[in-house]
């Protein structure tokens, strides 16, 4: 995991990107407008953000509940529910599912839980061909890249960037082919990615919702590239976590007409696809197997802490797209699997606070991730919770001392009077005439990119004090 | 406004630490629009910092020092006027917060919030205010601070009292309920990336071509402006109370000064 070192290259490497700051450049037009104009079409919005929110507590109050039932009517639709409680066992599983079903080729569809597990990765090891069939995944995984998006993994690439690595992933091809365009691109995808569909044994996804009543997964894309991962193989994987089930149905609906509506503008992605078991008799397709795969990976410390509102999270990305950091830097400078505000929340829980304290520092409670989230997850004051945790540890002594100090002052109105005095003169006259320092003592970090305004020279209090004195 | 034989409203003006410092002016422009609103203003001089740049940082023990005296300091009065958002909002919503858990303190902060407002919030909101002082020939742009657009819902209330000043063009530029970059410490613990976030807000700025960016919080007008200045911009910055209350003897933030020896 990264620390505050890492951090601080990683940005200055993607202020520098101008590739990426030119695609960064375009998610105002994009997908901030785009939820702009899904809520004004939809009347409630805001009404709805609340009933999405107490359908997400209420679940998880009472989520071991929701859990066994979800395991038990899945189990009567045909499933095996596995439980993981990290990473490793997760991996454990589904590597023996693979095994069990000879696979050779696994086809997989966008999650971000596989993410949080490198899950393809370690399935890679162990000789197994791992596609991933969501372009911008397929993407970022011939690059060897880790998704800079939740939703849009390859958000940070260019056309000419894809076309470079088709180019170099696919030498069976005339090299002389036009890759000029987006559609071209998109067909050379499609009739590679083809063949591994038809060839894959097994197919993994992710579950955007687990619905309790049915045991059934609700899976969203656009590119209907996880119906072709879940039906085609003899096996099929859901890979998800157990903060994604929901009651009932019922529950389901609220939650998917805000889940593309906050990610892209959507009013529905293009394909939602209930999966109930696998394939029944008398069905003309569908796997011979379906097994789920449920992790926990640090959830069940965060339900029982004051950070279960983290958990309420949809993964719609509307957060960092709204985020002025985010959009700032891109999501690889984070560092961690989930980037953005929900991942600078999400990410000491699961990576253990202190070695990721600047995440949650690299904010300036600005508010617009809390007041664009879905499910009212109170992000701003997340954050500071983690501030808080970490401002006792040894690593946070510096700024300890420095805060203390100031603190300490201010608590004393008289001698706090004499020092702001001491301060606004000692600053105007290094400003000058100028009415402006170009370096300032101990402000360094400040002037490094801007001047420092000069004050006046007397401090409003005092001012104020002699105002008074001679009327 | 003629309130009678009435008992004009004591307000208190919250100063914050940075106008006291850094631009005194914007607390006299405060003052003077508190009494155009016909309310008697008084200077609590045991107050220092509302605690927000501790509270921020995870010290909530510091914050919650400076929470006590801070509420301490304003006892008495009918309302407590800021002219920050950022630090209003503090007072009003974070007080309560960090002293929850401490049945009294919590209690005393809930009805210390009931009379705290934002400045141009206290003057339209609760004083009803239409006429402004001041005047102003020009061209200007104003910038939300992210504190009293999102937690007090400050965004009307500048705008319409702007559009009172005799002479003055509000031209909304792109983008104005987008983060300055200043976030209190933010800006010098993570520089590169603050600064990114100025040079994107001034870039917005620049289009319009206003002779001053005007902004409710002095966090992002220092940032702003040392920004501009850096730049080489023409462009100058000001607390809007200083257009409404025609306080403009002072050079704008981080302007030149002519001839003065302070």
């Amino acid at each position: 995991m990264t620390d505050r070192a890492t951090f601080d290259a990683a940005v200055a490497a993607a202020l520098a990107d101008a590739p990426l700051q030119r695609a960064l450049a375009d998610v105002p037009a994009g997908f901030v407008a785009g939820r702009r104009r899904a809520r004004a079409e939809l009347p409630g919005f805001e009404r709805l953000r609340r009933t999405a929110r107490d359908i997400r507590d209420h679940t998880l109050a009472h989520l071991d509940l929701y859990l066994e039932a979800f395991e038990a009517n899945a189990a009567k639709a045909g499933s095996e529910v596995h439980w993981a409680s990290d990473g490793e066992d997760a991996r454990r599983i589904i590597l023996d599912i693979c095994r069990k079903a000879d696979a050779r080729v696994v086809t997989k569809s966008k999650s971000m839980v596989s993410e949080e597990i490198e899950l393809r990765e370690h399935l890679a090891k162990a000789s197994l061909d791992v596609v991933e069939t969501d372009l911008g995944e397929y993407l970022v995984q011939i690059r060897n890249e880790r998704p800079s998006h939740i939703i849009a993994p390859a958000i940070h690439l260019r056309v000419s960037d894809v076309a470079d690595a088709f180019r170099a992933q696919h030498p069976h091809l005339p090299a002389d082919r036009d890759l000029e365009t987006p559609e071209a691109m998109i067909a050379e995808a499609r009739d590679v990615l083809r063949e591994k569909f038809l060839s894959a044994d097994v197919g993994i996804t992710g579950a955007n919702f687990l619905v309790a009543e049915t045991g059934s997964a609700i899976i969203v894309t656009n590119e209907g590239n996880a119906d072709l991962t879940m039906s085609l193989p003899k096996v099929h994987i859901v890979l998800t976590s157990i903060d994604k089930v929901v009651p009932t149905f019922a529950d389901a609906w609220p939650l998917l007409r805000l889940l593309a509506r906050s990610a892209t503008g959507q009013a529905l992605s293009a394909y939602t696809t209930i999966v109930t078991g696998p394939r029944r008799p008398g069905d003309g397709e569908g796997p011979e197997a379906c097994h789920i795969v449920i992790l926990d990976n640090g959830r069940t410390e965060l339900l029982a802490s004051d950070m279960r509102p983290v958990l309420r999270c949809i993964r719609c990305g509307a957060c960092m797209n709204h985020c002025p950091v985010y959009c700032s830097i891109g999501g690889h400078a984070y560092g961690s699997v989930y980037p953005g505000p929900i991942g600078a929340v999400l990410t000491p829980a699961l990576a253990g606070p202190g070695a990721t304290a600047h995440l949650a520092e690299a904010s300036t409670f600005c508010g617009r991730c809390e007041e664009v989230c879905p499910v009212e997850i109170p992000l701003v004051s997340m954050l500071r919770k983690w501030r808080t945790r970490d401002f006792s540890r040894p690593a946070s002594r510096r700024s300890r001392v420095l805060l203390r100090a100031w603190a300490f002052l201010a608590a004393r109105p008289r001698a706090y009077r004499v020092a702001a005095r001491l301060g606004a003169r000692t600053l105007a006259a290094l400003g000058g005439s100028r009415g402006r320092l170009q370096r300032a003592p101990f402000a360094s970090a400040w002037t490094r990119y801007r001047d420092l305004p000069a004050p006046e020279g007397r401090t409003f209090q005092e001012q104020w004090a002699s105002r008074r004195r001679t009327e | 406004m003629d309130e009678g034989y009435a008992r004009r409203p004591r307000v208190g003006l919250f100063v914050t630490c940075l106008v006291d410092v850094m631009r005194p002016s914007v607390g006299f422009a405060a003052a003077r629009l508190i009494e155009a609103a016909g309310c008697e203003v008084v200077v609590p001089a045991a107050q220092t910092c509302c605690g927000q740049p501790a509270y921020n940082s995870g010290d909530t023990a510091s914050a919650r020092t400076l929470a006590l005296q801070t509420m301490k300091a304003f006892d008495g009065l009918d309302y407590v006027v800021a002219p920050s958002g950022s630090c209003a909002a503090m007072l009003k919503l974070h007080y309560p917060r960090l002293l929850a858990g401490d049945a009294e303190a919590e209690a005393v902060a809930r009805a210390f919030a009931e009379r705290v407002h934002e400045l141009s919030s206290f003057l339209v909101d609760v004083r009803g205010m239409t006429a402004v002082p001041g005047a102003f020939e020009g061209r200007v742009t104003y910038h939300d601070g992210c504190s009293g657009l999102r937690e007090l819902k400050v965004r009307a209330q500048p705008r319409r009292l702007l559009s009172a000043v005799p002479g003055l063009e509000l031209i909304e530029m792109p983008g104005t309920e987008t983060c300055c970059g200043f976030g209190g410490l933010f800006a010098v613990k993570f520089p590169a990336i603050s600064n990114a976030m100025v040079t994107a807000k001034c870039a917005n700025a620049a289009p319009v071509a206003p002779d001053l960016v005007l902004a409710g919080d002095l966090g992002c007008l220092l940032n702003l402006a040392g920004k501009l200045s850096r730049e080489g911009s023409a462009i100058g910055c000001r607390h809007f109370a200083e257009v409404l209350a025609g306080e403009l003897d002072a050079p704008a933030i981080g302007a030149r000064r002519e001839g003065d020896p302070a």
